[in-house]
């Protein structure tokens, strides 16, 4: 598939801090990219730079092999983390307003259809719930009728059920041939929707590749955690890849039967012992530590 | 030119929603108006004031009445003579004594004037002086303090929703993200700016007009000259001073610090411009300094039309002071303007 979006070798320093510090990667056109990684990692200034709100201080972006223009401005979507709407205007208000901005933009109805905001269409903008907003911002993303839309944490702060219906709202505009690019603090989310996935960290990728293709490539087998009464009680030597972490010993094993009975054999008691196949989860914390950020 | 009407609408409609706001710039300024009507209704004061021109005789009797104020004009050339009896005209003054050319002025339309004449004739039949006094008669309707405060009040009403109403707007917009969405689509930051501008200079125009000829219902305020030329001034001056919020709305990111900075700038501007006071008798560094000052253009214009009657030619200099400083504003604010 051709490549809709180029990103090339990205530099962005704040005062002291560089927020990007050398990122590349390319999108294959209709797929959904996933950008994660902790607070701060710099993923809302690279997703600012590829939407051509931020100028980067090194590096291209390079869209349908054109660095971006006005005519990239007409096919973008874009819905970005913290936007007030305008005061005082209603759903449907905002939707033309932004319809005004653009060319060819998406029929009124559809983009209420698409959106489920019929329900609320003459509620003022300061009225709405969390989800509600989010839908708004999203509708507001897809009035261009855009080949590429940016989701700059969309989910953050929706309680289980919005966020659920906010998913089958990406998958629907992905299915209709846009290219998604998503940040998302939520691994569930990322590992549901997101062909591809970078995990950034200090302003660089730390990997970039499918979901599972990643798990794979880092977790071989299972994760088995065993909870410990008393940590210094262990006088065996640990196998391999092991570790007590948390007052549990946790290690990988691609053999079950055979990493219990090893440590039957040692003298452990397998009380209250957990195994679960490892998710996008693990593979963050594995990444990028799990030390507290200020 | 789709969006910029879409824009239009939509600030247009912000306002008109927001109820403290509208009736705030509707009320607000009436109140004033009205206020100013009722507390100086009754300012003309128990004291007659007398304009003397030239210099009296030693033993002028007239002179030593104390329920009179004097006000001595030692300069008489023509152009002073003339503005002295302009303002006997305007019942600022009750009457002015020419000691060169031996007449008095008074005005006929004035209560005080036949108490006057009879208190200045007595006092020179007991002087023994040569000269006789002739009175010259002159007619006008008094100019009330209201009359003259009006322009001032809705000037400053317009400073006000002109700087706040574009200015914080736009830092608010800033602030919270507005203008980074509106970065996101193809519109223009011309387009949306202008677009601002224009639904701004709509609503002051309109409020202010709201305004006048409300206040005006009840109080009839003095119009000599063209309502025309009094609506070209107004829209000159909104369009200025929306420049001025402009300015300071191209690149503030905070609204306490804009807020602050409005005030700064709008408070000394409406004390220099000669809102509430006159600022005849200010010292001559000031009353420079007001001339640099866009309400002083517009109020000094707006009372040259409404009491002196002004055509185009009275207040062309206001009109083109106003038109440079809208010029040198709108270019300084395009220079430094940023959507983050």
């Amino acid at each position: 598939m051709q490549d809709i979006l180029v990103v090339n070798n990205l530099v962005k320093q704040f005062r002291q801090v560089r927020a990007v510090d050398g990122v590349s990667f390319s999108l294959s056109e209709g797929i959904c990219f996933g950008l994660l990684g902790p607070n701060g990692a710099g993923k809302t200034t690279t997703i600012e730079i590829m939407e051509g709100i931020l100028a980067p201080d090194s590096g291209s972006i390079l869209y349908r092999g054109r660095p971006i223009d006005d005519e990239f401005k007409k096919r973008a979507g874009i819905q970005f983390q913290n936007t007030s709407l305008p005061d005082y205007l209603t759903v449907a208000e905002t939707i033309r307003l932004f319809q005004a901005f653009y060319p060819d933009p998406r029929p009124f109805d559809e983009i209420v259809e698409i959106c489920s905001l019929s329900d609320i269409l003459t509620r003022d903008n300061k009225k709405l719930s969390g989800g509600q907003r989010q839908r708004l911002l999203l509708a507001i993303a897809i009035v261009p009728q855009p080949d590429i839309v940016f989701l700059d944490e969309p989910t953050t702060g929706l309680d289980p059920q919005a966020r659920r219906n906010f998913w089958d709202l990406i998958r629907r505009i992905q299915s209709e041939g846009a290219t998604i690019v998503l940040t998302t603090h939520y691994m569930d989310e990322a590992h549901l929707l997101c062909d591809q996935i970078a995990i950034m960290d200090h302003g660089r990728i730390l990997e970039i590749d499918a979901p599972q293709a990643l798990l794979d490539r880092h977790f071989d087998g299972v994760l088995v955690r065993i909870p410990l009464h008393d940590p210094q009680s262990i006088d065996f030597p640990l196998p391999e890849g092991a570790a007590i972490r948390h007052g549990a010993l946790e290690l990988t094993s691609t053999r079950l039967d055979e990493t219990v009975r090893n440590l039957l054999t040692v003298g452990l008691s397998l009380d209250g012992l957990s195994v679960h196949k490892p998710t996008l989860e693990d593979l963050f914390i594995k990444l990028t530590g799990n030390t507290l950020r200020a | 030119m789709n969006s910029f009407i879409a824009l239009f609408r939509a600030r247009t409609l912000e306002f008109v929603r927001d109820r403290g706001t509208f009736f705030w710039n509707m009320f607000f300024p009436m109140i004033l108006v009205f206020g100013f009507a009722l507390a100086l209704s009754d300012a003309g004061t128990t004291v007659f004031t007398v304009g003397l021109i030239g210099e009296p005789p030693g033993d002028f009797d007239f002179l030593s009445i104390e329920q009179i104020e004097f006000i001595r004009y030692p300069i008489h050339d023509n152009a002073t003579v003339e503005s002295v009896v302009e303002r006997v005209r305007r019942h600022e003054l009750d009457m002015v004594i020419h000691f060169d050319s031996t007449e008095f002025y008074l005005n006929s339309e004035s209560d005080t004037a036949p108490l006057l004449r009879r208190i200045f004739e007595d006092s020179q039949t007991r002087d023994d002086g040569p000269a006789v006094f002739h009175e010259r008669q002159i007619s006008g309707q008094p100019i009330r303090y209201v009359d003259w405060v009006i322009p001032g009040v809705i000037g400053m009403n317009m400073l006000f929703s002109c700087l706040f109403g574009v200015g914080f707007v736009l830092v608010r917009y800033r602030k919270n993200g507005v203008l980074k969405r509106l970065k996101a689509t193809p519109v223009s930051a011309f387009s949306f700016v202008s677009a601002q501008a224009a639904s701004r200079l709509s609503i002051v125009f309109v409020t202010s007009t709201v305004v006048y000829a409300g206040t005006n219902a009840l109080l009839n305020f003095s119009m000599e000259g063209s309502y025309l030329l009094l609506a070209i001034l107004t829209l000159l001056a909104i369009v200025c001073m929306i420049s001025i919020g402009l300015l300071f709305a191209s690149r503030l990111r905070s609204e306490e610090l804009a807020g602050g900075v409005m005030n700064l700038v709008s408070f000394p501007m409406i004390i220099g411009s000669g809102v509430f006071f006159s600022l005849e008798g200010a010292p001559q560094a000031l009353q420079t300094a007001s001339r640099f000052l866009p309400l002083t253009h517009f109020v000094e214009g707006a009372r040259a039309i409404m009491i002196e009657g002004a055509g185009l030619s009275g207040i062309f200099t206001n009109l083109i002071a106003l038109a440079v400083f809208s010029l040198v504003f709108i270019a300084a604010s395009a220079l430094v303007f940023r959507w983050d």
